[in-house]
């Protein structure tokens, strides 16, 4: 174990720094989570206030429960992003495996290849993306969705675990081929799980544009049994963009499960990044 | 420490003449990532890109027009005028980008990273939380906080004796467009900060006390040992940000609306892009037009990647522990 001794101030400043930085981070959540339950009158007098006995209201809510199966728009939204997530967290790493692994010919240009998706929002081909949906009879289905987004997430985790790929020591993979193992053994045993820290990060970033994304949902699925919770929330902050009840109260649905769900998550992303480092 | 190597040596082919077996299992780890990449993202956005080739004449003929749209789009007084707007207004989104998040986020992973910090898995929580918000929720939240409507703004502002500074910021068009990309700042922050914090936690333990048996504790610590061992990753940070700032257009879209007010000062090219391809208000859409203009801003990507992939990036040094 390292051994530095931190110093108080040196102590004491960091936790300064680090608690202010949070205050700034979560301030607007705060404060729109604590004026939804507010009435109208309270959310314009005294906006920084807790809410009080006289001052509760759930109007805003009943409002939006009314208007909008959210339920159902949070449930459409999970699917899309857990499938999405698993293939591209798989495939992006078996991909860039063979890319850090391997020299064969064409590595290079593979490697450009599967880049090019980076450097271009997949959003330019949407022409030709919707052509394809409506050949296979897609449009309308959370199948559509999960392909494009399987599509998206693949580059940039194919560029971020290569990196991370090139790390994991040789001598191992050699004692492991020394041993009889096969390269998909040598794959799914031994890389995989040192580059667990990589792959809860890059499952981080891959996630989080497929839960807010309103493009795809908005071309490919907008149908009300297909919606997604951010398309859902969009079209309902459109429409009562002046009932600031059923706005403050639209934007806590939206967030809430949000958080909850990462707060959850967060604790293996922890303990991922923490337990798994390349040693 | 093993200085530099290279990708791969295991499989470096000796210079015998010995016929090595045909290796499928290459093509069963690249098949299912290359298949579904190729079909869903490649394929389609050629088939847009080509779209830039081609107008349709006055009888709504499709004809090939070769380079004639790009100079249609830098010939055009009003095009061009509108093209160099928003390109040099993205130049400045991603500066204030390169400038404030990208160091706020390696400070923050730098000293989330001392040894023995107490509360680190609370505060790398809490930091990235925004990131997490959808877009509609972050544009709605902070025009909401900074609405003079509310109030909320000013009266913070007020409580700071900073009262008399606090301006209509997202509505005026010398601030709106810093606004904007202050506002992305808080969004991301914590991707870097993530990242770096990673890079930093695979630092082994040796190296480490090495360098305090030298003497090397802290600050000059992080100066010469740490920040060395973490550039490839503030590599892809970087790469990642100028890509993310040139693809923008949610954050845009959603707090401004598709004109990208007041009077395009935050117009950037994803916005510019999308009024192109789908139209507003009397101008309708041109899809060819927006091809072309996709194909530049491909153009401007590339560019930028690439100075990364062969300037850069081939420079950097890079560890086994």
């Amino acid at each position: 174990m390292s051994k530095v001794h931190s110093s108080w101030p040196r102590t004491i400043a960091a936790h300064t720094i680090l608690l202010g930085y949070v205050v700034l981070a979560l301030f607007p959540v705060v404060l729109i989570v604590i004026n939804a339950f507010k009435s109208r009158r309270a959310i314009f007098n005294d906006p920084l206030a807790l809410p009080t006995r006289d001052t509760f209201d759930t109007i805003g809510f009943t409002t939006v429960l009314e208007q909008g199966d959210f339920l159902l728009y949070f449930q459409n939204s999970l699917i899309v992003t857990v499938a999405s997530l698993f293939f591209v967290l798989l495939f992006g790493a078996m991909a860039a495996f063979a890319l850090a692994e391997y020299r064969f010919r064409g590595n290079l240009l593979m490697g450009l290849f599967l880049a090019l998706g980076i450097m271009i929002p997949i959003r330019l081909g949407t022409v030709a993306i919707l052509d394809i949906m409506v050949t296979f009879n897609l449009v309308n289905t959370l199948t559509a969705l999960i392909l494009v987004y399987t599509a998206q997430g693949l580059p940039l985790a194919v560029f971020i675990l290569t990196e991370f790929m090139r790390q994991v020591s040789d001598d191992l993979k050699n004692a492991g081929r020394i041993d009889g193992l096969s390269e998909y053994r040598i794959f799914f045993t031994l890389a995989l799980p040192l580059v667990r820290p990589a792959m809860a990060t890059v499952g981080v970033f891959t996630m989080i544009p497929i839960w807010n994304d309103l493009w795809f949902p908005l071309i490919l699925a907008p149908s009300e049994a297909t919606k997604t919770l951010t398309l859902g929330s969009q079209i309902f902050l459109g429409q009562y963009v002046t009932n600031w009840n059923a706005v403050l109260a639209a934007l806590t649905l939206a967030i809430l499960p949000v958080v909850i769900l990462y707060l959850i998550f967060s604790r293996q992303l922890i303990r991922g990044i923490t337990s798994g480092a390349v040693k | 420490m093993t200085g530099q190597t290279p990708a791969a040596t295991e499989n470096v082919v000796k210079p015998t003449h010995q016929k090595k077996p045909f290796r499928w299992h290459i093509i069963m780890f690249l098949a299912p990532a290359v298949l579904v990449y190729s079909a869903i993202m490649i394929f389609p956005l050629f088939a847009t890109l080509n779209l830039s080739l081609f107008n349709l004449t006055e009888e709504k003929q499709r004809i090939f027009v070769g380079l004639g749209n790009f100079a249609e789009l830098f010939g055009d007084p009003y095009l061009s005028s509108s093209f160099w707007n928003a390109a040099g207004n993205n130049l400045w989104f991603f500066v204030v980008h390169m400038l404030v998040q990208n160091p706020i986020g390696i400070a923050l992973a730098a000293i989330l990273s001392s040894p023995r910090l107490r509360f680190a898995s609370f505060y790398r929580t809490a930091i990235f939380i925004p990131a997490i918000l959808s877009f509609v929720i972050v544009g709605f939240v902070w025009k909401l906080i900074l609405s003079p409507l509310w109030g909320v703004a000013p009266s913070i502002m007020d409580a700071l004796h900073l009262g008399a500074w606090f301006k209509p910021w997202l509505g005026l068009e010398r601030s709106a467009l810093t606004t904007l990309a202050l506002i992305s700042v808080w969004q991301f922050v914590g991707i870097p900060m993530m990242l770096i914090y990673a890079a930093l936690l695979a630092i082994p333990d040796e190296v480490l006390e090495a360098a305090e048996m030298d003497g090397l504790t802290g600050t000059s610590q992080f100066w010469k040992i740490k920040l060395p061992l973490i550039l490839p990753s503030i590599g892809i940070i970087s790469i990642l940000t100028f890509v993310g700032n040139f693809n923008a257009f949610d954050l845009i879209y959603v707090t401004q609306g598709a004109l990208a007010g007041p009077n395009f000062s935050t117009d950037i090219l994803g916005s510019f892009l999308f009024r192109t391809f789908f139209g507003f208000q009397l101008q309708l859409g041109d899809a060819h037009m927006g091809a072309t203009v996709a194909t530049v801003m491909f153009g401007i990507i590339l560019a930028g990647v690439s100075v990364y992939l062969f300037a850069i990036q081939t420079r950097l040094r890079r560890y086994q522990f």
